[in-house]
């Protein structure tokens, strides 16, 4: 991430704030900025997403190619990540300087879209064994500003969402060779079903024992290991990765995934109630923020307002036992 | 954990900017041009800082607004890096450590320029550098140091001398800093403020400022750091004021201790949580009010 310099004062300060439970902007530990997501903005592409989490800013854009499928799988689709960090985000992605970060990502997505639970990619099949739908998702590192695994898989879920497919018809067969028909009604859609797509959420240790969620750059300077893990709505881990230099004891590292399932319900419900009101406004912006008067509270589970029924069942939390 | 709700009404991007405009030079509406606008068909005026002649007419270079002192027309603009002016007050940081001089980040256009022989050395009595203290330049300040130094000089290229050879200058202990444009801070002849609400805010005129707890009384020397814990109610007060000045910031409000202390009253008279003021909705409301309580 973005290399910036603090004094060893303003470390300690960091460092002591996070121990005491109170972060240098008032957040707690466990406490996400201020996030907006937009869809709809590239109208070239099949899906777009753009998400601003604090200054983190990332564009993601999701474009269909029909292709015949790899022999060891053919009956299903499949879907690339490619991510650029632009030289704009940040002074040291300028040249090649991004390529690490950029490469680490991909394959991170790679890994956490793998599980056909997380995206049932049959469903992206048209004729098996001789052509299937072939997602390429690409990200675009807009700004760097802290927490970038974050933003960046919110916006690919947000992006899958958002992805209109024309409805593929076959007409015909003509000497072997299937004939097909784009549609062109508008209304003729597929989607992806992102229900279960997991997203990845970020903890930085701080200091022993604790875990700040979301760090700003200057929190990711005091303490360089971070472990991501990629979940599910239903509280599947799909992925998990340490980064940095540093080490995770086995009671941190439990306790922060536990805290995982917990904090990914609050993400995931947001996506989940933005898809479903989304349905009528597209391409607007919807931005979540917590307000003292709110309807509802996830840390109880309780009074779900009717829009919410369904994720009664996302806020049954399931600790996940056993990780590696 | 976060609980969070969708915003129904209106959309983030609906929320404007505030309109400031508390009082620039003493003039209720200051003349604002783009560049390429012509400024005044009269060739008598002396041309000033942004501006120049073209087919004998002064049009303006940069985006500002247009001061006139008798003959001398001038367009300063709302924003631009921060250029620097002789007796300075500025907070910078510390990017290399050489020979004998430090180079500090200063917001500027280049790395401003801090000499041994222009601070004042432990020790307390004045004294000349020797080759010790050249070796030991990293003990007193460092990469990535925060320091509170005066401006000196100003190269022809715009290189800044600067300077710490008063005890209130000198390596900024526990505290936080944040960037704003230098166009906002107010001049000020006193730059280093004890807030009533109980931290000390240092306003760089090059944009940064920097918050920390305040001292109770002043230390010998100004190089050593006091790692002490700081208590909770005092972060507290830190974490609002960073969020009170950043908001500010954002809706282009001037900034000054008064502007700050309204904006933080206000956030505590509406009870807004501390974590609250960084949501676009809460920073326009407060926004709004201080100006509003300011224009009084």
């Amino acid at each position: 991430m973005a290399d910036i310099s603090l004094s060893e004062a303003e470390k300690r300060y960091i460092v002591d704030g996070v121990k005491l439970g109170i972060r240098v902007d008032g957040r707690e530990r466990l406490d996400y900025r201020q996030l907006e997501i937009e869809t709809g903005l590239v109208s070239t592409a099949n899906g777009s997403a753009r998400v601003r989490l604090g200054c983190t800013d990332v564009l993601i854009t999701v474009k269909m190619e029909m292709e015949p499928p790899p022999p060891q799988q053919p009956n299903d689709g499949q879907i690339h990540f490619f991510v650029n960090c632009s030289a704009n985000a940040a002074p040291e992605f300028e040249g090649r300087g991004g390529e690490d970060l950029a490469t680490s990502l991909s394959a991170m997505l790679d890994r956490l879209y793998s599980s056909p639970l997380s995206l049932d990619t049959s469903r992206l099949c048209v004729v098996p064994g001789k052509h299937v739908k072939v997602l390429y998702v690409d990200v675009e590192i807009l700004e760097c500003g802290g927490n970038l695994f974050d933003t960046v898989s919110l916006g690919v879920k947000a992006a899958l969402w958002a992805t209109r497919m024309p409805r593929i018809y076959i007409t015909g067969e003509d000497g072997g060779e299937l004939e097909f028909m784009v549609s062109d009604n508008p209304q003729e859609v597929d989607r992806v079903d992102v229900s279960n797509a997991p997203i990845l959420i970020t903890h930085l240790r701080i200091t022993e024992n604790l875990t700040v969620i979301d760090p700003t750059p200057e929190e990711e300077c005091c303490g360089p290991v971070q472990v991501v893990v990629g979940v599910t709505p239903k509280g599947l881990i799909t992925t998990t990765q340490q980064l940095g230099a540093g080490t995770f004891a086995p009671q941190t590292l439990s306790a922060s995934l536990k805290m995982e399932v917990c904090g990914k319900e609050g993400r995931e419900v947001m996506l989940m109630c933005y898809g479903e009101k989304a349905e009528k406004r597209r391409n607007k912006v919807l931005s979540f923020m917590d307000r003292k008067r709110k309807k509802w509270c996830l840390c109880t589970g309780v009074r779900i307002g009717r829009e919410f029924d369904c994720f009664l069942s996302v806020l049954r939390t399931k600790w996940v036992t056993s990780l590696c | 954990m976060a609980a969070c709700m969708v915003k129904e009404p209106g959309l983030t991007g609906d929320v404007r900017r505030v309109q400031a405009m508390v009082g620039v030079q003493g003039t209720a509406h200051p003349r604002l041009v783009t560049p390429g606008e012509v400024i005044s068909q009269d060739t008598s005026f002396m041309r000033g800082h942004g501006t120049y002649m073209e087919k004998g007419v002064q049009v303006a270079s940069v985006a500002g607004y247009v001061t006139r002192v008798n003959r001398l027309i001038t367009v300063t603009p709302l924003r631009q890096m921060y250029q620097g002016a002789v007796g300075d007050t500025v907070v910078g940081r510390i990017t290399k450590v050489q020979t004998n001089r430090w180079k500090v980040d200063v917001n500027s256009r280049l790395d401003a320029e801090l000499r041994l022989s222009n601070i004042q050395l432990p020790g307390g009595e004045q004294r000349r550098s020797n080759v010790e203290d050249e070796r030991d330049m990293r003990a007193l300040l460092t990469e990535g140091d925060l320091v509170c130094v005066e401006v000196q000089k100003i190269c022809d290229d715009g290189l800044l001398r600067l300077a710490a050879r008063n005890i209130k200058f000198g390596k900024l202990s526990q505290g936080t800093l944040l960037a704003v444009s230098p166009s906002l801070i107010v001049q000020d002849k006193q730059r280093m403020h004890d807030l009533p609400c109980g931290a000390r805010v240092v306003f760089g005129a090059n944009g940064y400022v920097y918050i920390t707890p305040t001292v109770p009384q002043e230390q010998a020397s100004t190089y050593i750091v006091n790692f002490e814990e700081v208590p909770v109610e005092v972060r507290k007060t830190i974490g609002r004021l960073k969020n009170c000045i950043k908001l500010l910031a954002h809706h282009s409000i001037m900034i000054s201790p008064t502007s700050v202390m309204t904006a933080f009253d206000t956030s505590i008279e509406q009870e807004f949580e501390i974590k609250d003021l960084l949501k676009p909705d809460v920073m326009q409301d407060v926004a709004l009010a201080t100006v509003q309580s300011m224009n009084e």
